[in-house]
C-alpha cells in the first residue's frame, strides 16, 4: 500500500446517512479477479441509468466535482458487505480521505488497509461542510502526522489510533509486520495442539 | 480461587491471543478460516505476488455458493463467473485447501455449511471474507466478516490482528409467541436499537427467548448482527448445542466429545460478568416484521404501517426510501402487493425454514401475480427435504424448486428481481439494488413469505386461516 502523510483535495458531499457497499459497488461488478479497475463502477446505478448514460440529478456528476477526492458523508458509512471492492473502488476513482461521523467496523479496516484516510468527525461539523460543499467549492488540507484539518484559516483536529496512523504514514504491509512475529505463532501453535 | 467473572466473549479473546502489546491491537490466532470465489482471488493472487504460502490448509476450507447457478449447473453462461469458479478451484488445488464444488454433495452457502458438517464449533474463532460469518456465534464461536485483505493475511499467517471489542448484552425477555419467529425477532431488534448500535461491540444475545430457539434459529439471529452493525454476534453454548454437534462429520465422537461438550459448556458467560453495555427487548412483544425502506431497521409489524414523515429522524433518507420502493407515508404494510418470493439465503434456508414453509403453502396454490422460489442453503438440505416430500408440496403449490446457493439473496448469478419488482425475501439485506437493480425488498421470516406467496400481499401468519401454530 503507498504511504500517505497529507492530503490537500476538493471536497465531494454526499449527504445521505447508512451509505451501504452495495451502493459504493454493486454486486455485479465483484466478479472480476483483479484488485483494479473498480473506480468506472463506484455508486454505480446512482451515477448511471439503465442504458448506462449519466444520471444528471445525482450530484457527483456534476462538472465541478469532477476533481473531488475528499469524500464527506453522513452517519455510518460502508455499513453491509465487507466486500475490499469497496474501498478499491473509491481509491481507484480518486478518493483519498473519507470524512464522517461514525463508519461501519469491516469497512474501517478495509479502507485502511489501502491508504485511505478515514477522519471521524462530529456530525455537527459534517454537517456544515456537507453544506459547504454544497453550496460553493470546499478544499481541506489534512495533515495526518498533526492530525489537523485545514480550512483555510481554520483548523480543526481529528482522533485517530496511532496505529493507525504509523501504517497510513508508512505504508506497511501488515503480513511482512506479522511475520516478524512468525516465533509466536509457532509457539502458540504447539501449544494448543 | 475463582477468578473474576467473564463474559464468553472475553474468555474466546483470551485464548486466542498469540501476541499484544500496549495500546495495540492484539494478534488473534483463527481456528477455522472459510473462503468462497467473491472474495477469495485477489488474496490468492497477493501470496502468489509475494512468494508466501497458505500457512494452515487444513485449518482453511472453501465452497463456492455466491455465484453459483440454482438450476442447469453444468452451463455457466457468464464468463466471468465461470472464470471466478475455477480460480477457486486452482487456487484450492494449488494450495491443498478442501474444497466443497458446485457438484460436491456437501456444497452449499458457507453459513450453512460450516455448522452442518460440524465445522464450527463453540469456542472457535472464525473468520470469512463474508459479513454474514456473525451466524456461526450461534454455537459460542466469535465469528466475524473480514476484507479481502484480511483473508489475504489469515492464509498467510493464520492470525489477524483485532483491537479488542466491546461487549454489548442484548437481552430479550419473556417468549416469543406463536408464530413469531427468530427471523422476527432480530428485524424486531434492530428495528428498535438501529443499524448502528452494534458498531464497535461482540454482542452476546441472552434471555428466555434465546435459550428456547433452535439452533436454526440462533444462526437466524447471529446471522443479523451485522445488520446492526456488530461484525460479531454470539450465544452462549448450553445443551441445545450440544445436541446439534453430536455425530456430526468434523466434530469428536464417543468419549472425546463427552470431554469436549464439558469444555464448550463451561464457555458460557459466567453470572455476574460485565459487559460494557446492555439493551433489553420484550421477546412476548414482538410480533411478525416486515422492512419497508432500504435498510433492515426500516421495519415495522406486519400490522403496522410506513412512518409518517413528520415522525422521522433523517427525514431526507426515509423520503429517499419510500421513494425508492414505490411507497407511501402511512401506507398499512398488508396493503402491499408483491410479486416475487424468496425463500433462501444463510439467514433463512435451513431444513426447519423450509419445513414450517411448506407446513404453510401445503394443499394451496402461489398467487397469479407471483413467481415463488425455494432455494435450500445446502445440498445436505435440499436431500433431507426431498427425503420428506417438501420439495412435492413447494411445486404443487406453484413454487420453484432449486439447486443450493447464495441466489436471490444478492443476485449474483440469474436469480435477479427485476426492476421495480417487490419480493418477500427470507434474506438479510434490503438495500437498493439488492436482489437486482431496481428491485424492491421486504425482508421477513419464512412463514410470512410463503403466506404472501398465496395471497399476494403481506398477512399475519398469526391469524392466517388454515394453520396451526
Amino acid at each position: 500500500m503507498k504511504a500517505i502523510k497529507n492530503h490537500t483535495g476538493l471536497v465531494y458531499p454526499l449527504n445521505r446517512t447508512n451509505i451501504d457497499t452495495d451502493q459504493i459497488i454493486p454486486k455485479q461488478f465483484l466478479k472480476r479477479i483483479e484488485r483494479t479497475g473498480f473506480g468506472q463502477f463506484l455508486f454505480y446505478h446512482w451515477r448511471f441509468d439503465d442504458e448506462g448514460n449519466k444520471r444528471q440529478d445525482f450530484s457527483l456528476n456534476k462538472e465541478r466535482y469532477q476533481h473531488a477526492s475528499i469524500l464527506v458523508a453522513g452517519e455510518n458509512f460502508g455499513c453491509g458487505s465487507s466486500r475490499e471492492h469497496a474501498p478499491w473502488a473509491l481509491l481507484d476513482y480518486g478518493f483519498r480521505v473519507i470524512i464522517a461521523p461514525s463508519f461501519a467496523d469491516i469497512f474501517y479496516n478495509n479502507a485502511l488497509k489501502n491508504g485511505i484516510i478515514l477522519i471521524k468527525i462530529e456530525e455537527e461539523q459534517v454537517k456544515q461542510w456537507l453544506e459547504e460543499a454544497d453550496i460553493g467549492n470546499l478544499s481541506l488540507s489534512i495533515d495526518l502526522e498533526d492530525q489537523k484539518i485545514f480550512e483555510g484559516n481554520k483548523e480543526y483536529h481529528f482522533q485517530i489510533p496511532a496505529y493507525h496512523k504509523e501504517k497510513l504514514l508508512n505504508g506497511w504491509d501488515d503480513i511482512a509486520l506479522t511475520l516478524l512475529h512468525e516465533e509466536k505463532i509457532e509457539i502458540y501453535e504447539n501449544s494448543n495442539n | 480461587m475463582m477468578g473474576r467473572s467473564k463474559t464468553i466473549i472475553e474468555k474466546i479473546w483470551e485464548k486466542h491471543v498469540v501476541y499484544q502489546e500496549q495500546e495495540k491491537p492484539d494478534l488473534l490466532y483463527i481456528d477455522l478460516h472459510l473462503i468462497h470465489e467473491v472474495t477469495s482471488p485477489q488474496a490468492f493472487e497477493g501470496l502468489r505476488i509475494n512468494k508466501r504460502k497458505v500457512r494452515r490448509p487444513d485449518l482453511t476450507f472453501a465452497t463456492m455458493d455466491h455465484n453459483v447457478p440454482t438450476r442447469n449447473r453444468d452451463v455457466i453462461k457468464d464468463e466471468i463467473s465461470r472464470k471466478q469458479m475455477e480460480t477457486l478451484k486452482e487456487n484450492c488445488q494449488e494450495n491443498n485447501i478442501p474444497l466443497a464444488d458446485m457438484f460436491h454433495p456437501d456444497q452449499g452457502i458457507v453459513h450453512v455449511i460450516g455448522p452442518e458438517l460440524g465445522l464450527t464449533q463453540p469456542g472457535k474463532t472464525i473468520v470469512c471474507g463474508d459479513s454474514h460469518t456473525s451466524t456461526h456465534g450461534a454455537f459460542g464461536a466469535l465469528a466475524f466478516g473480514i476484507g479481502t485483505s484480511e483473508v489475504e493475511h489469515v492464509l498467510a499467517t493464520q492470525t489477524i490482528w483485532q483491537e479488542r471489542p466491546k461487549t454489548l448484552n442484548v437481552h430479550v425477555e419473556g417468549d416469543l409467541g406463536a408464530g413469531v419467529t427468530a427471523k422476527d425477532l432480530i428485524l424486531a431488534i434492530i428495528a428498535k436499537f438501529g443499524v448502528r448500535f452494534g458498531t464497535g461491540y461482540v454482542m452476546e444475545y441472552t434471555g428466555e427467548a434465546i435459550r428456547n430457539l433452535s439452533m436454526e434459529g440462533r444462526m437466524t439471529v447471529c446471522n443479523m448482527s451485522i445488520e446492526a452493525g456488530a461484525r460479531a454476534g454470539l450465544i452462549s453454548p448450553d445443551e441445545t448445542t450440544v445436541e446439534f454437534l453430536r455425530g456430526r462429520v468434523h466434530v469428536r465422537k464417543d468419549e472425546a466429545f463427552t470431554t469436549i461438550a464439558q469444555d464448550w459448556l463451561a464457555l458460557a458467560t459466567d453470572d455476574g460478568a460485565v459487559y460494557d453495555k446492555t439493551v433489553t427487548i420484550r421477546g412476548d412483544e414482538v410480533e411478525p416484521q416486515v422492512t419497508w425502506g432500504t435498510n433492515p431497521g426500516m421495519c415495522v409489524p406486519v400490522s403496522g404501517t410506513t412512518p409518517n414523515l413528520n415522525d422521522v429522524e433523517y427525514k431526507q433518507d426515509v423520503e429517499r426510501a419510500l421513494h425508492y420502493m414505490g411507497l407511501n407515508e402511512n401506507q398499512p404494510i398488508s396493503s402491499i402487493h408483491i410479486d416475487h418470493v424468496f425463500i433462501g439465503s444463510c439467514t433463512n434456508s435451513r431444513l426447519s425454514d423450509l419445513r414450517r414453509a411448506a407446513e404453510i403453502v401445503k394443499g394451496k396454490h402461489v398467487h397469479a401475480n407471483v413467481r415463488a422460489i425455494v432455494v435450500p442453503g445446502s445440498f445436505s438440505i435440499k436431500r433431507q427435504a426431498e427425503q420428506e416430500g417438501l420439495d412435492k408440496i413447494f411445486q404443487d403449490a406453484g413454487f420453484e424448486w432449486r439447486e443450493a446457493g447464495c441466489s436471490m439473496c444478492l443476485a449474483m448469478n440469474d436469480d435477479i428481481v427485476p426492476p421495480e419488482g417487490r419480493c418477500a425475501s427470507t434474506s438479510n439485506r434490503n438495500f437498493e439494488g439488492r436482489q437486482g437493480n431496481g428491485a424492491r425488498t421486504h425482508l421477513v421470516s419464512p412463514e410470512m413469505a410463503a403466506a404472501a406467496a398465496i395471497e399476494g400481499h403481506f398477512v399475519d401468519v398469526r391469524n392466517y386461516a388454515g394453520v396451526a401454530l
